[in-house]
């Protein structure tokens, strides 16, 4: 009874110190919100505004309905007309043109005679990705002109029907919102603990703690249950934002997003306590909390780069991020709408990084002191 | 000067007497280079996938194997009903279902055309498109196959046909297509030079965003005040330490990119070297300018880490500036990194000269001077 009695002060004792310092409880709230406003806008692959160079050396009416058909086709938006090819590579260093297309002269003789006009198109490929998105634009362009010419052309074609499943917009928001969650909910998670303890180590006050009636595992509760809170009010105005500001869908059960929510806070909470139980310094606590969580999470997470792309040994690695399964789940219950049928070896992995993550946090608070 | 040097020697000292922290510091950027360079890539490599063949004639199992031969895809499961295709792209199992129809071979046949559905599971990220975009790729190149090889039966057709192509079988326009400066669309040799200037300015401002924190914690920072040493002394000798330890990070960055990634070296090293050294001054004195504002170590990682996360995802490291709202692409020129990400990026893989990147390293040297001024201003001897 007593142990309990002492727990409870723990908390209270927890709880005044995130109320008092306000600055760092605003931080902490307003933190995730403008994140993911800031965020959410900001982190799109939509290629559109192509800055493009048309080489134009004799314009004759099959390259100026060309270059029309460029300019209204909405993507692109011409920088330069050059007569000659000699200027492009000035431009696309400097990088005001990114793409180029050349005509060659006596384009539109050729298409009367019969002989292909020949036509290349040049992209700044240094981005893979808008690379090979602008070549497609462009050589779409082109070719429904050519279709639009020759009539229906009859040819083998086999047309792909596309369906985009769960995302028909390819809305990058969409993609995006969820994983942002599980970044911004790591970090503020991982950190406030990691700092937290660390400074008790540094101030001395966690003898203090150490020599009470306390055990190591109540100690470590009282720790995590005021930012567990925190935590939660988080993922509330994460998910209001998605919804209202952005628009996500949330085809699945709110309820299972934020127990999975409060799920992830907890497994990433664990992780601020393992890092700060092994380190000694606010410094190294955040040295490791930062090499631990900020890069892996938006790079090994699945949050903006696909896993099945990573080599093996990565996709391997990338197992033993929390936040890759809680990508996982938040698309899954937002975008898909699956419900625990699915998702349970997700969640049953993250329960396990949980409790795993906590019971070696809890050993290692045995060790005294040096 | 002497006084900046002996200052700087102190803080040379205290970095180098820590062995630990100087391996971190030194390590930690390296390994994440190597290690992150592999992560950030959008190449679509072993995209699992779900076949629905209802046709199953010769003609739907060559489409099949087209996909299968291409590299890009990974077959995991054929079946012949939608069902099993379905759950799996639920679950995750798959990103791509290619459904062909039943009578596709002979629609194909009779028509000249027929439909292939392809579902994607968009959730996937910007993947999905490019998947889209590599999946109608091979779709393309079979039918024109399949053009070759039935062109008797087609010229029939054609000849019917209200208004003859002028040359059989020749197309109208010849486009030919050509990627500079990144022909194997490498995602690599894009990301590593972002990647590494991302890596060291996280260290770098990290560092220096603590230093005079901790400074202020162990009480050091008021024996400081009280030496003649003027305050711009006191920010240029806290800054030259970590200044030269960024240019060494940087230097041993591009070296590793360059032996292990194969990262192009198109322009001058040496122009590279002397933007960093601007670059840097910029970087670290914001971190002094934050270690001057906060009072404790605490409140400078906050600061650090919302400004980190500002510089990594709107950068244009992962996701290209150009794609941004115009409201956000104004934010992001206040961004530095933004600017030099850009710059060696053009200087390494373009091979971009001193006029080219002159726009943004000027704001780069603007920006520094900037910073530095600020930092000074705010950096007071007298403790309030």
């Amino acid at each position: 009874m007593r142990a309990l009695g002492g727990f409870v002060g723990l908390l209270r004792k927890e709880g005044y110190h995130i109320l008092r310092d306000r600055r760092t409880l605003a931080v902490l709230i307003v933190m995730p919100i403008v994140q993911v406003v800031l965020f959410g806008y900001a982190i799109r692959t939509d290629v559109e505004n192509v800055r493009l160079a048309i080489v134009d050396p004799a314009p004759d009416y099959a390259t100026l309905a060309l270059r029309d058909r460029f300019t209204a086709a909405g993507v692109f938006r011409t920088v330069a007309v050059l007569p000659g090819a000699g200027e492009l590579d000035r431009l696309f260093r400097s990088g005001a043109a990114q793409e180029a297309v050349l005509f060659e002269p006596g384009f539109a003789n050729h298409i009367a005679r019969g002989t292909p006009a020949r036509v290349a198109i040049i992209t700044d490929a240094t981005d893979p990705n808008t690379g090979s998105a602008m070549q497609s634009f462009a050589a779409a362009v082109i070719q429904s002109w050519e279709r639009e010419r020759a009539g229906a052309v009859r040819a083998i074609r086999i047309t792909p029907q596309v369906r985009m499943r769960f995302n028909p917009t390819r809305e990058s928001s969409n993609l995006f919102i969820p994983g942002l969650m599980a970044f911004v909910l790591t970090i503020i998670s991982t950190l406030m603990t990691a700092i937290s303890l660390t400074r008790e180590k540094e101030t001395g006050t966690m003898e203090v703690l150490l020599v009470s009636p306390l055990r190591p595992a109540q100690i470590i509760v009282g720790k995590v249950l005021p930012y567990l809170a925190i935590g939660f009010v988080s993922i509330l105005t994460v998910v209001a934002e998605a919804r209202l500001v952005f628009h996500v869908p949330l085809r699945g059960s709110v309820l299972l997003l934020l127990a999975e929510g409060l799920l992830f806070i907890l497994t990433s909470l664990a992780l601020g306590i393992l890092i700060s139980a092994r380190t000694s310094s606010q410094r190294v606590a955040m040295m490791g909390a930062l090499a631990g969580t900020m890069l892996p999470s938006v790079l090994l997470s699945g949050f903006i780069f696909p896993i099945e792309s990573m080599p093996r040994v990565l996709q391997w690695f990338s197992n033993v991020m929390p936040a890759k399964w809680f990508v996982i789940i938040a698309r899954g219950i937002m975008l898909k709408g699956v419900g625990l049928g699915v998702l349970w070896p997700e969640t049953l992995i993250l329960l396990a990084m949980t409790l795993v993550l906590l019971a070696a946090s809890t050993r290692s608070f045995h060790v005294r002191l040096d | 000067m002497r006084r900046i040097l002996f200052l700087a020697r102190a803080e040379v000292l205290h970095i180098v007497r820590d062995r630990a922290t100087l391996a971190q510091v030194l390590l930690i950027p390296m390994v994440q280079l190597l290690v992150l360079a592999n992560a950030a890539t959008f190449q679509i490599r072993d995209t699992p996938m779900d076949v629905v063949d209802l046709d199953r004639t010769s003609t739907s199992r060559m489409l099949v194997s087209h996909f299968a031969a291409s590299g890009n895809f990974r077959i995991v499961e054929r079946s012949a009903s939608y069902a099993p295709a379905n759950a799996d792209l639920l679950s995750g199992k798959a990103t791509l279902v290619l459904a062909i129809p039943a009578d596709f071979e002979r629609t194909l046949v009779r028509d000249g055309t027929a439909p292939v559905q392809l579902v994607l599971n968009a959730e996937k990220g910007a993947a999905a498109g490019i998947v889209q975009f590599y999946a109608s790729r091979i779709i393309q190149a079979y039918g024109a196959e399949l053009g070759a090889q039935l062109r008797p039966t087609l010229r029939t057709v054609r000849a019917s046909a209200e208004e003859p192509a002028p040359v059989r079988g020749a197309p109208l326009i010849d486009v030919r297509t050509r990627g500079w400066y990144n022909p194997t669309l490498d995602y690599r040799h894009y990301m590593v030079p972002g990647i590494l200037v991302v890596v060291v300015t996280i260290i770098c401002t990290l560092l220096t965003a603590q230093n005079i924190a901790r400074e202020k914690e162990l009480g050091t920072l008021e024996q400081l005040n009280v030496t003649p040493i003027t305050r711009g002394q006191f920010i240029a000798a806290k800054l030259l330490p970590f200044w030269v330890l960024g240019l060494l990070e940087l230097a041993m960055g591009v070296a590793i990119g360059w032996a292990v990634f194969g990262m192009p070296v198109r322009g001058s090293l040496l122009l590279l070297g002397g933007v960093a050294a601007v670059y840097l001054v910029a970087a670290l004195a914001l971190g002094l300018w934050i270690s001057t504002m906060v009072e404790t170590q605490q409140q400078a990682m906050f600061v650090t880490f919302f400004v980190m996360v500002i510089y990594l995802l709107m950068s244009g490291l992962f996701t290209p500036v150009d794609s941004m709202p115009r409201w956000v692409q104004l934010l992001a020129e206040l961004n530095p990194v933004k600017h030099f990400v850009l710059i060696a990026r053009a200087v390494l893989v373009k091979g971009a000269g001193p006029a080219d990147i002159a726009q943004p390293f000027l704001i780069l040297a603007v920006y520094g001077a900037v910073v530095f001024w600020l930092a000074v201003r705010q950096y007071r001897k007298r403790s309030a």
